[in-house]
């Protein structure tokens, strides 16, 4: 016979009042097996675990029942309560009167007779707990970085100089990332490069750091401090130990007509390229899709002038394994393509150009060499107007409904650069609402408007159109509340921010929950904002939400800073809430063993006594692994006999929690 | 019919096989009741006819366990049942020996009584004739008029895992119907006509488990619903919620894996559709995740139970 102990928690006044605590612990005073039942103004505070221990002492209490706010808050604080006083921590449930209860009730009448009902609901529960002990498993002292921009960069190098091993993940033949096609940065203005390529060499000479670019994850298995990971290697058809970096197979290729991605496409480049001249590492890769040797199987000149010999057209993808403890995703993000506005004229004049392109077109390693010539006919444009918000903020199907953050800043950012190299070239910006929280935003938005004149327009564009040889660009101004057209040479698109497409993939693989715009979504939004909700998952740069360089990286430190918290450790205790099997009624018949994403569960031959002239029959019954298993229960909805069952959550807790509830 | 005796004789002469499972004439001589043989009892009895309806897939679980190797003659929609059975691991695939027999679909007593004829003494089958021996006389009708409702909508006449077979060039001909037309109709009802449907079909459930024990999917060591730990077990109806839950249940269990072979609804005595709920999730995963035919292969990953980076997400996609 159990002796509960029920304890109600006021939270201040954030249950206490919408909820009546009295009532609820007077009602489950009432239920069976409770000896003990009372409230107290902040249950979590240590005289309130105080009062927990002294209970638990006094009426000899087997069961723990605390009402309070989220098992997710405060679980693991009363369970080393009971700890403390001798009770197993497993026998201690939460009934959850805050979340799902007080703060989303009004009428406390409603409110309390629901909390009642939750009470009960984990006092029918604890009294089939059963005492758990955790089990421990190793911690793999390695850490995988998957995306090699700004982000990646930062969380590996602070990783591997607290001494750990880091692998880097790079789909792109280089790290770098999107900040590598930035000209400048706001709102100091250095160089993306000068400020970047340092970080990249050194992670690319870090004797801790191994770059894997050019590669992809191809599968994730395991479980936080014990994830094995399959890496492809795409063949570069370069052999990277020979490669000196020359470049001169990038000069001779003969097949120099292919859009050249780091560009944004605004130039070309040759089959075999490298993406940028700092890029790292310094090794050219060959475009199969492009490359005249593949297609026809005649060419072969960059293996003819490599005079170190590393081109190999019968490279292969290779795949390879390796073991980590974190994982760290840093999978950045991507400029949309503004081609579903059609009424911007994206598609259609080729002086309508994206930031980011526009963000070449002025980089001096860009396709104009730093000169800002417009893309249709070369000649500097003199009018240009830009749009913010184009795809952010919008309420419509191709619109994101959220903020990208950065655009505000970098229009302002490209205001003043073109001002400052051709002081004669008149800037008109539309916009929403300027956004320029940070530290020294306004000020460098104050000088775009303030210094160099730059004309702000409160309003949007409703179409862009040529004629007589100029972009119009017909919008809205808000203040003086008329309509107005505008004749352009170039017209410059901030659109809109969005993750990266493979973060979705990876997101399933790794099981990172992402919200409805693909971005990975934090453990707590204000408390935990760098880990995943997924154990041993961290989250660094653009991949979690929009923000800008100096954000970035503070956020890879933050992840980095958790990464070696969890490397330091040796071991890590597990979670005792693990499947397992009743042998008398499986089947053997693999339908947990194929849902398993842990693959911890395997199969033997068993002998089992049984009625009849045979006496034995041998049967495959089904064997989890407690060290590997992490507790998911997707087994236990698989079974068709309920042979395998969740400890702490089995079928029959869940069973009598609703009873109480229906009851 | 005669090559199959002589198959199946020379099979247990030369030692192949020990047993043989399949189907012998009961009291009537249209009854065909499961029947295992072997060299001591000789094959006598042994018959295979339009009216060996019976799914013997199922049996060869208990068969599989006994010493020596067991024969079993296969119809091509009982093989996905095997099949399953073996992906389970329910049957030892080692100790069966596989005869594949051809099918021209079977012909349901039901039907012929169901014309109204009474006081049967006798039917014989001879070509595309029907022959009914009645207190009353003697009718004639026509084959295709009394196929079995689980034959006109069949997958298809191919056995899918067989050591041997036999073939045959013979066929019912018929047009088959559109196997998931009921399905379509169901799903044209208003939730609430739907609802009244369902009720009123599984309200007439005694609760007698002919389709759980008939089923081959349903091979569990243990059933849930004999089970007294799981708070579901009972055979006595407390209110009528509960047969309407144990069909229920009963559906999503068998779902992913049922190889709609018709056997649970042709067992009810109570004439209830239940191939329907089954039917619906096949439906229902087709559309989802691409044409699956639980059964077809062993080795193949059923969409419940594997996943892929492709899946659809069912939320997402009923939303749009």
């Amino acid at each position: 016979m159990h002796k509960i102990g029920v304890f109600v928690c006021w939270c201040g006044s954030n249950i206490a009042a919408t909820v009546d605590v009295k009532a609820v612990a007077e009602a489950a005073s009432k239920e069976p097996c409770v000896v003990y039942a009372t409230d107290y103004q902040y249950m979590c505070s240590e005289s309130g675990q105080n009062l927990i221990i002294d209970a638990i002492k006094e009426h000899n209490l087997t069961g723990v029942v605390i009402c309070s706010c989220s098992p997710r808050m405060h679980e693991t604080t009363f369970r080393k309560a009971a700890q403390k006083a001798g009770l197993n921590p497993y026998m201690v449930e939460i009934a959850n009167i805050r979340e799902q209860c007080s703060w989303i009730h009004k009428d406390m009448a409603e409110a309390t007779a629901k909390a009642i009902v939750l009470a009960r609901a984990a006092i029918a529960k604890v009294q089939l707990n059963k005492p758990l002990i955790a089990g421990e498993s190793e911690v793999t002292k390695r850490c995988l970085v998957i995306g090699g921009g700004i982000a990646g960069i930062q969380t590996a190098l602070d990783v591997a100089e607290a001494g750990f091993p880091v692998d880097i993940v790079e789909k792109k033949p280089t790290i770098g990332g999107k900040m590598a096609q930035l000209d400048k940065t706001f709102p100091t203005l250095d160089c993306a490069a000068c400020i970047l390529t340092p970080r990249m060499v050194e992670a690319g000479a870090h004797e801790n750091i191994t770059l894997h670019t050019y590669s992809e994850v191809e599968e994730v298995s395991g479980f936080v401090g014990n994830f094995t990971v399959k890496i492809r290697k795409k063949a570069r058809k370069v052999k990277m130990d020979l490669c000196t970096g020359c470049g001169l197979c990038t000069e001779k290729c003969p097949m120099k007509k292919q859009p050249n991605e780091f560009n944004m496409g605004l130039d070309k480049r040759g089959a075999i390229y490298i993406p940028f001249a700092q890029a790292v590492p310094k090794v050219p890769v060959i475009d199969v899709e492009a490359c005249l040797k593949f297609k026809t199987g005649k060419c072969g000149i960059c293996s003819k002038v490599c005079t170190a010999g590393a081109i190999d057209y019968e490279q292969q993808d290779e795949i390879i394994e390796q073991k980590y403890g974190a994982i760290v995703l840093a999978t950045g993000f991507d400029q949309i393509k503004p081609t579903k506005f059609g009424e911007l004229g994206y598609s259609q004049y080729p002086d309508v150009v994206t930031s980011l392109e526009y963000e070449r077109l002025m980089n001096a390693a860009g396709p104009t060499k730093g000169h800002l010539l417009r893309p249709s006919d070369g000649k500097p444009p003199k009018e240009i107007v830009f749009v913010q918000c184009v795809g952010s903020r919008g309420q419509s199907c191709r619109d994101k409904s959220y903020c990208s953050k950065v655009c505000c800043m970098y229009t302002a950012k490209h205001a003043i650069l073109t001002k400052d190299h051709y002081p004669d070239t008149n800037i008109h910006v539309f916009y929403i609402d300027e956004r320029t929280p940070g530290k020294n935003f306004d000020e460098f938005y104050r000088r775009a408007v303030e210094q160099y004149g730059v004309d702000y327009i409160k309003g949007q564009v409703g179409k862009v159109y040529e004629e007589n040889g100029k972009l119009m660009v017909q919008g809205s101004d808000l203040l003086a509340n008329e309509q107005i057209t505008l004749a352009a040479d170039m017209v410059v698109l901030a659109a809109a921010i969005e993750p990266d497409k493979t973060a979705r993939s990876l997101g399933t693989m790794l099981t990172a929950s992402m919200d409805t715009n693909d971005f990975f979504t934090e453990a707590h939004a204000k408390l935990r904002p760098v880990e995943s909700p997924t154990a041993g998952v961290f989250l660094s740069g653009m991949c979690q939400g929009p923000k800008d360089i100096p954000e970035t990286v503070s956020q890879a430190g933050a992840a980095a800073v958790k990464v070696i918290g969890l490397l330091t450790k040796d071991k890590l205790l597990g979670n005792p809430c693990v499947a397992h099997s009743d042998e008398m009624l499986c089947n053997g018949c693999s339908q947990c063993a194929r849902v398993c994403p842990y693959g911890a569960i395997t199969y033997v031959d068993k002998e089992f006594r049984v009625p009849g002239p045979k006496r034995v029959e041998t049967r495959r019954v089904a064997v989890v692994n407690e060290a590997v298993c992490q507790g998911c229960g997707a087994c236990t909805v698989t079974c068709p006999s309920t042979a395998m069952d969740l400890k702490g959550f089995s079928n029959r807790q869940i069973m009598s929690e609703v009873d109480a509830i229906c009851k | 019919m005669q090559g199959i005796i002589e198959k199946v004789t020379e099979l247990l002469d030369n030692g192949t096989v020990d047993r043989v499972l399949a189907w012998k004439a009961g009291e009537f001589s249209y009854d065909r009741t499961p029947a295992v043989f072997d060299k001591e009892s000789g094959l006598y009895g042994l018959v295979y006819d339009s009216f060996c309806v019976n799914n013997l897939s199922k049996y060869l679980i208990e068969e599989s366990k006994k010493d020596g190797k067991v024969l079993v003659l296969m119809k091509p929609c009982d093989s996905y049942g095997l099949n399953m059975l073996i992906k389970e691991h329910r049957v030892d695939r080692e100790k069966i020996y596989v005869l594949g027999v051809p099918c021209k679909c079977k012909v349901s007593v039901d039907k012929i009584k169901a014309t109204g004829l009474t006081g049967i003494l006798d039917i014989v089958e001879e070509g595309n004739d029907i022959k009914v021996t009645t207190v009353y006389g003697d009718t004639t009708l026509d084959r295709k008029d009394v196929l079995c409702d689980k034959c006109m909508v069949c997958k298809d006449k191919v056995v899918v895992v067989y050591d041997e077979k036999i073939e045959s060039d013979e066929t019912a001909g018929i047009e088959k119907l559109d196997r998931m037309a009921e399905v379509e109709a169901l799903e044209a009802m208003t939730p609430d006509e739907r609802f009244n449907f369902w009720r009123s079909q599984l309200s007439k459930c005694i609760r007698c488990n002919a389709c759980r024990n008939v089923c081959p999917i349903c091979s569990c060591t243990k059933c849930v619903f004999d089970n007294d730990n799981t708070g579901i077990s009972s055979k006595a109806n407390v209110d009528s919620f509960e047969e309407n839950m144990f069909h229920i249940v009963r559906a999503y269990h068998v779902a992913g894996r049922c190889t709609d072979c018709g056997e649970c609804s042709r067992v009810c005595p109570q004439n209830i559709p239940l191939h329907l709920l089954n039917r619906k999730f096949i439906k229902e995963m087709n559309e989802l995740y691409g044409t699956y035919q639980a059964g077809t292969d062993a080795e193949a990953k059923d969409p419940l139970t594997a996943f892929t980076k492709e899946d659809a997400e069912p939320s997402v996609i009923y939303n749009r």
